[in-house]
Parts: C-alpha cells; sequence; structure tokens
C-alpha cells in the first residue's frame, strides 16, 4: 500500500492531516493562558491526568506521525535528487512559490523546533527548575499541581526563545500553505474547480496557526518591554 | 535578428557534456524556433562543423516529437506551446538564448539535445491501453457516454508523450504523463474492465522507469503544451488509493 511513489504521498498527507488537526488543537489549548493562570493550569492538569494509556498513547501516535512523516518526506528527497541528477543551466518555475519548493527546508526546521521544544516545556530538561513550579491555583481538588502559566511567562521572557519560536510558527504557516491544500491532492481529493477555495482555506488556516501560537510569545515580551500589560505583573516581578 | 545561441553539445549517453556558443545572424522573426535550428545546422556544416542533433517530426504541434529544453523552460517559456510552435517574434533581438536537453535519469541524452523517451512507451505497455476484439469497427454510438464524461477523457487523451511534465518537474517525475494516459481510459466504458490492473501496472512500472516522485508543484502541467489539468494527477492518486485497498480484501 505505502510502498509506492503514490503510497509514499499516502503516508505523508495521513500524517500530515493527524499533524493539522494536532497543531490546531494545540493552539486552542494554549490561547488559554490569557483566560488567566487558574484557566491555563487546570487544562494543562487535565491533560496530564488522562489515563495513561490515553496519555501515552495520544503521545506515541503522534510521534510515529511526525517521524513517518519526516522519513518519507526524506526518502522521497533522496529519490527525486536521484531522479533528475543533470541540473538546468536555469532553473526557473511557472507556477510554484516558494512555500511549496521549501517544504524540505521548513519542515526540517519544524522538527528541530519540535525537538528543542519538547525539551523546552515537556520533559524540561533546558531549565529543570521549570518542574518544580508548583502552584494551587487551577487545581481541582486543592493539591500541589504544576504551574503551567508561569512556566509559559518564564519561557517566553528570554528573547531569543521567543523569536525562535515565532520564525518557527512562521515556517510552520509556510509548510501548511502548501501542504494543507496538498493533502487533498496526494490522496485524490482535489479538483481545479474547488483548488481556488481550498487554496483559500489552506491559506486562512496556515496563517490563524501562525497568528494563534505567535501571539502567546508576543505578548510575554510586549507586557516585558512595559508596552502593555496582558498579565497579571506580579509574575514578571522575577 | 542576431543572436547569441548557447547549446548542449553531448557526443553520446557516455559523454559529460558541455555548452558551446554560437552566434547566429539574420534570423527571421516569422520562422519557428526549429526552423531557426536548422538554419544553425545549415551555418555549422558550412563551417565544417558537426550539426547539433535535436529531435522533430510533425513541427505542427501534434505529434510529441520536438523538446528542448530553452532557457530553463521545457518547449520555451510560452504557454501552451511546443517548441516547433513557438516563433521567433517571441525573441527580442540580441538575445541570449539557453538551449539544453530534456534532463532527466529516465530520459537519458541519446546525443546532444536528443533524450531517449523510451521509458513513456513502457509505461503505455503496461496498461495504457484496452484488450478488445479486432474486427469490423463497432458502431459510433453504440456504448452509451455522457458528454461529460467524453470530454474529459478527450482532454487527457490530447497529450502528445512529449515529456515536457517530466522535463519542467523538480523532481523528474512522470505523473502528469501516466495520469493522463490511465485517466483517458479510466473515464471511458471501454477502459473499466483493466481499470484497477492498468493503474497499479502504469505506477509500478514509472515507478521502476527512475521517475521522480511527485510534490504538487504544478509545474508539469504549467508546461504542458496541452494544458493538461492536474485533475488527472489527483483522479489517478485515487484510483491508485481504490485499487490499493480492493487488493487488500481480495
Ligand atoms: C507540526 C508539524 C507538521 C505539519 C502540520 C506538517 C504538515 C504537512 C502537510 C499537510 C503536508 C502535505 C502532505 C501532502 O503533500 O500530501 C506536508 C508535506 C511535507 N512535510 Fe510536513 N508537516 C509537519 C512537519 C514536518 C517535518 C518535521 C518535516 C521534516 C522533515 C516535514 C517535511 C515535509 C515535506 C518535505 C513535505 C513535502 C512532501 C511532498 O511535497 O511530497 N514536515 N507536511
Ligand atoms: S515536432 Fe511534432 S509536436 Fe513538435
Amino acid at each position: 500500500m505505502f510502498t509506492s511513489s503514490l503510497g509514499k504521498k499516502y503516508l505523508m498527507a495521513l500524517t500530515g492531516l493527524v499533524l493539522i488537526g494536532f497543531v490546531f488543537v494545540h493552539m486552542a489549548g494554549n490561547l488559554q493562558v490569557f483566560a488567566g493562570q487558574a484557566q491555563i493550569n487546570s487544562y494543562a492538569h487535565s491533560l496530564q491526568s488522562l489515563p495513561w494509556f490515553v496519555l501515552w498513547g495520544s503521545r506515541l501516535f503522534l510521534l510515529a506521525s511526525i517521524m513517518i512523516h519526516a522519513w518519507t518526506a526524506y526518502s522521497l528527497i533522496v529519490e527525486n535528487r536521484k531522479a533528475r541528477p543533470n541540473k538546468n543551466d536555469v532553473e526557473v518555475t511557472k507556477r510554484a512559490g516558494w512555500s511549496s519548493l521549501r517544504m524540505g527546508l521548513t519542515g526540517t526546521i519544524i522538527l528541530a523546533f519540535v525537538v528543542f521544544h519538547l525539551l523546552h516545556f515537556t520533559i524540561r530538561s533546558i531549565y529543570p527548575e521549570y518542574a518544580e513550579m508548583t502552584t494551587t491555583v487551577g487545581s481541582p481538588a486543592g493539591e500541589e499541581i504544576h504551574d503551567a502559566f508561569s512556566m509559559i511567562i518564564a519561557g517566553f521572557k528570554h528573547e531569543f526563545i521567543s523569536v525562535f519560536y515565532v520564525v518557527a510558527m512562521f515556517l510552520l504557516c509556510r509548510h501548511l500553505a502548501h501542504g494543507f491544500s496538498s493533502v487533498f491532492q496526494s490522496l485524490g481529493l482535489r479538483s481545479e474547480a474547488w483548488e481556488k477555495k481550498l487554496n483559500l482555506v489552506s491559506f486562512a488556516y496556515a496563517w490563524l496557526i501562525f497568528a494563534g501560537f505567535s501571539v502567546v510569545p508576543l505578548s510575554v515580551l510586549i507586557q516585558k518591554h512595559g508596552i502593555f500589560q496582558f498579565y497579571d505583573p506580579s509574575f514578571f516581578s522575577s | 535578428m542576431n543572436l547569441t545561441l548557447k547549446v548542449w553539445r553531448q557526443s553520446g549517453p557516455k559523454d559529460s557534456g558541455q555548452f558551446e556558443t554560437h552566434l547566429i545572424e539574420e534570423v527571421s522573426e516569422d520562422s519557428s524556433f526549429l526552423e531557426m535550428m536548422d538554419q544553425l545546422n545549415e551555418q555549422l556544416l558550412e563551417n565544417g562543423i558537426e550539426p547539433i542533433a535535436f529531435d522533430h517530426d510533425c513541427r505542427e504541434g501534434i505529434c510529441g516529437m520536438c523538446s528542448l529544453t530553452i532557457n530553463g523552460f521545457a518547449h520555451g517559456p510560452e504557454d501552451s506551446t511546443t517548441t516547433c510552435q513557438l516563433h521567433m517574434r517571441k525573441f527580442n533581438d540580441g538575445d541570449i538564448i539557453t538551449i539544453e536537453p530534456f534532463r532527466a535519469r529516465a530520459f537519458p541524452v541519446v546525443r546532444d539535445l536528443v533524450v531517449d523517451r523510451s521509458s513513456f512507451d513502457k509505461i503505455i505497455q503496461a496498461g495504457g491501453f484496452i484488450s478488445a476484439r479486432t474486427g469490423s469497427a463497432p458502431d459510433g454510438n453504440a456504448i452509451p457516454i455522457p458528454k461529460e464524461d467524453a470530454d474529459k477523457a478527450m482532454d487527457a487523451a490530447a497529450c502528445i508523450g512529449c515529456g515536457a511534465c517530466v522535463a519542467s518537474c523538480k523532481n523528474a517525475s512522470a505523473m502528469l504523463f501516466t495520469s493522463a494516459k490511465a485517466g483517458h481510459l479510466n473515464l471511458l466504458p471501454q477502459g473499466q474492465a483493466e481499470k484497477d490492473a492498468r493503474v497499479l501496472n502504469m505506477v509500478k512500472t514509472m515507478d521502476e522507469s527512475g521517475f521522480g516522485n511527485c510534490r504538487n508543484y504544478g509545474e508539469c502541467s504549467a508546461a504542458c503544451p496541452k494544458d493538461i489539468s492536474l485533475d488527472y494527477i489527483a483522479k489517478l492518486n485515487r484510483d491508485h488509493a481504490k485499487a490499493k485497498i480492493k487488493n487488500l480484501f481480495s
């Protein structure tokens, strides 16, 4: 099923679709930071306290999706290099834009970002003190839970991290601008009749994802530099 | 008009090839690109230089024999045009024009600008036909075909198999060609019996011939002299998935 050139495209598209769904849910989750410490903490806590097989099942599923997606991407790229060993003296295009031609580049940087992001906020090995941040705010039973809110503020107060984060989200936006519509082509569900509309949805989705993710680190930096106050200022004192 | 031509020369499949620059004078604006090449070859012959090999046949845009990558574009920069139908008035006096063969591993250079496109024939042999009894011709309208399907099949059948799709594809994919040839028959009632086998075999042969993987850039359709639509690629993706799934259960 997945061994032919078309089969590989089905894999790219199906795993891409899983990741499209994931980034949307993740973005919606993040935006709860604007609803305050209690809201985002209780949301984070409810995810952490899912039954272990649901939590680890989803994690493994996502990990497998991104690994299959990246592995298939690199194998397509290697095969395609072999298929066209000699370059033209002048390489030109009529239709393909930057986003479609640079899927491998944007994907690779996204992959690097995902690794960094997991070390930063999930495994918390870059700043081990994040693991010790606990509070009872947002806790359903009043016990000490992980303080996701404080970690987010602390994490994004570093300019270089926030900038990397926003740049990575821009590249994800470019990846999706081609990828979203491309999924339908790869699965045989696109036609020229509705390609224009689909491309519009693709465009809108890509920018929504960019905006929804970037607004969190940007709001922290904006407050840090005293331009506008989004959050309780006491979190910025230390 | 006077032009500078930067032309690819390659003595045979094993030669690594290089560019050669020639000046050509008094090219008529009304001549076609291939007539300009003829003029160049006459000039080369007069100077005792080996003429440049290039492919051509009908010179009226229907056989698919002409090729050439001109300034990086398969069949030149004009849309919906074969090299033989490209006119010199589309260029300007003093232009430098780069002329290269269609480049792909599956299209090895035979000599200069001539490439071997027989991998396309192999794809056709794998399923680009319908098995039918020979005998007297059937009645014209014996099999009813909805107009829309007939139109779509005709649009696919417009493919002349020139290989511009492969040459313009950064991945040297033959998806537009294969999908047009498979789609043309898969759309018609006569093509149904062998539909699944056709799709699976043509794709398999396409992969084995050393073409690359489609990445949905759309350069093929943009370069196609017959404007074959990407819809046929989507249809091939769909038909192939269906055939594979059916195979799982049979
Ligand atoms: C959250 C992360 C990601 C999302 C949401 C995503 C989404 C997508 C989507 C929807 C497609 C289109 C699939 C198709 O054409 O059918 C795609 C293609 C692609 N992705 Fe990703 N992707 C992600 C991460 C990555 C990573 C980490 C890589 C790293 C190598 C990568 C490399 C590629 C490449 C090279 C393509 C183009 C494949 C082709 O054109 O044939 N992506 N991606
Ligand atoms: S020579 Fe026949 S199509 Fe150009």
